[in-house]
């Protein structure tokens, strides 16, 4: 192929394009709603990924010890929760930490604070919150917490209480799961339509031009010199219709943002598509280019059969 | 240079497009092929386009044989030939200029012959002033006239019009035949199929007439008789 070939190629595929008016229009506006179902499976999946994450992050094991507990053994304790392959992550708070934030939390009632400040002792007690790497880990915690006796120190324990809802976690575990599992179907499902939709508009696209297709045989022009302009013309499909989709989130993510603002605290979906319209960009302008190319090729395929 | 050596056509539905036909044709003859509808003329067009193969029997244009042509040899066979259609077959989205230039593109020719080969040949055909229209502004003798220069401007060895007037009214007609033998004599070879008794008769040139399939007469300076 010369330069000189696909100079006039490049040009053909505007040129036809161009003039194609309204056949045109109408094939950015199907390849638009494609590309929009494509970039919404990736901000809803943002969303669920970072609600479902919020969600977890509230799942915990708090541990409550004995007001007698000491520092040491305190820290020893959480050393121990630590080295345990399940846990995440184990935050201490000391009883100071906990009078802080209690006299913090009732700093408007002058009468409980005094009544808290003469107390010789401090009656709050040290938690230490244990958060685990996988929700379904927290019974294996638990039940570690309840049988290892090298947690205690001079043989009693210094565990007073533990948190731990099994019914809850159990029901969060299986609902999580599910969420995803319907997520992805979902995301698979728009991403099968999207491109079923791009390959038929083509083709309707192909068809309109048959006959020119078959005039441009006998006048001798080779298949590569005919399926040129036409995929240049799924290029040119492509990026306006990305262009234009990429246009249309922001205002929609705005609008979603808006409506479920007070409704869930979830991450913001418009934050979301700002910081990441790098990579949106590029997945959205990918698919765009690659749905017209790919499906430019296979419509006009039947065609150039000679 | 153009040899039919017993050539028969059937097609899947078991109807005989042609039938045991031998002819040849010589280099710068103009031959008029005549007969009814079905009697064969346009399948004879199409194994010469290498649009069709022949069921029995050899097609060779010089020394390409068409029986057995290979559909990538094709596009540079079709170069070798200009057609022209009843229905004009000229590209919707291209206008007069841009029709022309492209047979001269996809012929691979560069960029400064196209840009003064095609006014020419326009001119040639008495469109000059109208090169820049598309299709649809022109009428039907325009667009036939479009169509020859697109056939004639990568200078063909040879021109094959099917049925070319089929659509035009007797001043046009006139012209279009015209132009056609003025292209003959000017060394290219013509292959002409019409209905048109008028035309034939005026000629004075080879007529082939063909019935069902089977040639039926062989006239060298013939008249229409059916």
């Amino acid at each position: 192929m010369t330069w000189t070939n696909t100079k006039r190629i490049i040009k053909a595929g505007f040129m036809s394009f161009w003039r194609s008016g309204v056949v045109s229009i109408s094939a950015i506006l199907m390849m638009t709603i494609a590309l929009l179902m494509i970039g919404t499976t990736i901000l809803t999946s943002a969303y669920l990924q970072s609600t479902l994450g919020d969600i977890e992050k509230k799942v915990d094991v708090n541990v409550y010890l004995d007001v007698s507990a000491t520092e040491n053994d305190v820290l020893a304790l959480k050393q121990s929760l630590e080295n345990l392959p399940e846990v995440k992550e184990v935050t201490y708070t000391s009883k100071e930490d906990n009078k802080a934030a209690f006299i913090e939390l009732h700093k408007d009632d002058e009468l409980l604070v005094r009544v808290f400040d003469e107390l010789d002792d401090n009656p709050l007690r040290p938690i230490l919150k244990i958060s685990a790497k996988d929700p379904s880990q927290y019974g294996a915690i638990a039940s570690f917490l309840e049988h290892d006796t090298t947690l205690s120190s001079g043989g009693a324990s210094i565990i007073n209480k533990v948190t731990y809802k099994k019914d809850i976690i159990d029901r969060l575990i299986k609902i999580l799961a599910g969420a995803r599992k319907v997520g992805f179907s979902v995301a698979v499902a728009l991403v099968l339509i999207s491109i079923f939709i791009t390959l038929n508009t083509l083709r309707l696209v192909i068809y309109i031009s048959r006959e020119e297709i078959s005039v441009m045989q006998l006048v001798g022009a080779n298949s590569k010199y005919i399926r040129g302009p036409f995929v240049i013309e799924g290029v040119i499909y492509g990026v306006v219709s990305s262009l234009l989709t990429l246009a249309l989130f922001y205002p929609l993510t705005s609008w979603v943002r808006n409506v479920t603002g007070n409704f869930y605290g979830g991450i913001d979906l418009f934050k979301y598509y700002v910081d990441n319209f790098g990579q949106i960009f590029i997945i959205i302008m990918g698919s765009g280019i690659t749905l017209g190319v790919i499906s430019s090729l296979l419509a006009i395929r039947r065609y150039l059969k000679q | 240079m153009i040899y039919f050596g017993n050539v028969s056509k059937y097609y899947p539905d078991g109807t005989k497009a042609l039938d045991g036909v031998t002819l040849s044709i010589s280099d710068g003859e103009f031959v008029s092929i005549v007969g009814h509808s079905g009697a064969g003329k346009t399948t004879l067009v199409k194994l010469l386009l290498g649009e069709d193969h022949p069921t029995e029997g050899s097609v060779s244009f010089d020394s390409v044989n068409l029986a057995k042509i290979k559909a990538k040899d094709i596009p540079s066979h079709r170069r070798r030939i200009g057609v022209i259609f009843q229905d004009f077959r000229l590209l919707p989205n291209k206008t007069a200029y841009e029709n022309v230039a492209f047979a001269m593109e996809v012929a691979g020719r560069p960029d400064d012959e196209v840009a003064s080969d095609v006014p020419h040949v326009l001119e040639l055909v008495n469109l000059g002033e109208k090169m820049w229209n598309f299709p649809k502004e022109l009428s039907g003798g325009e667009r036939q006239r479009v169509a020859i220069a697109r056939a004639i401007v990568n200078q063909p060895d040879l021109i094959i019009a099917d049925e070319p007037t089929g659509n035009l009214d007797p001043i046009n007609t006139y012209e279009i035949v015209q132009i056609l033998k003025k292209i003959n004599d000017l060394g290219t070879t013509v292959i002409l199929t019409t209905h048109n008794k008028g035309v034939i008769d005026n000629l004075g040139r080879r007529v082939i007439t063909m019935d069902s399939g089977r040639v039926v007469r062989d006239d060298v300076k013939g008249r229409y008789i059916l």
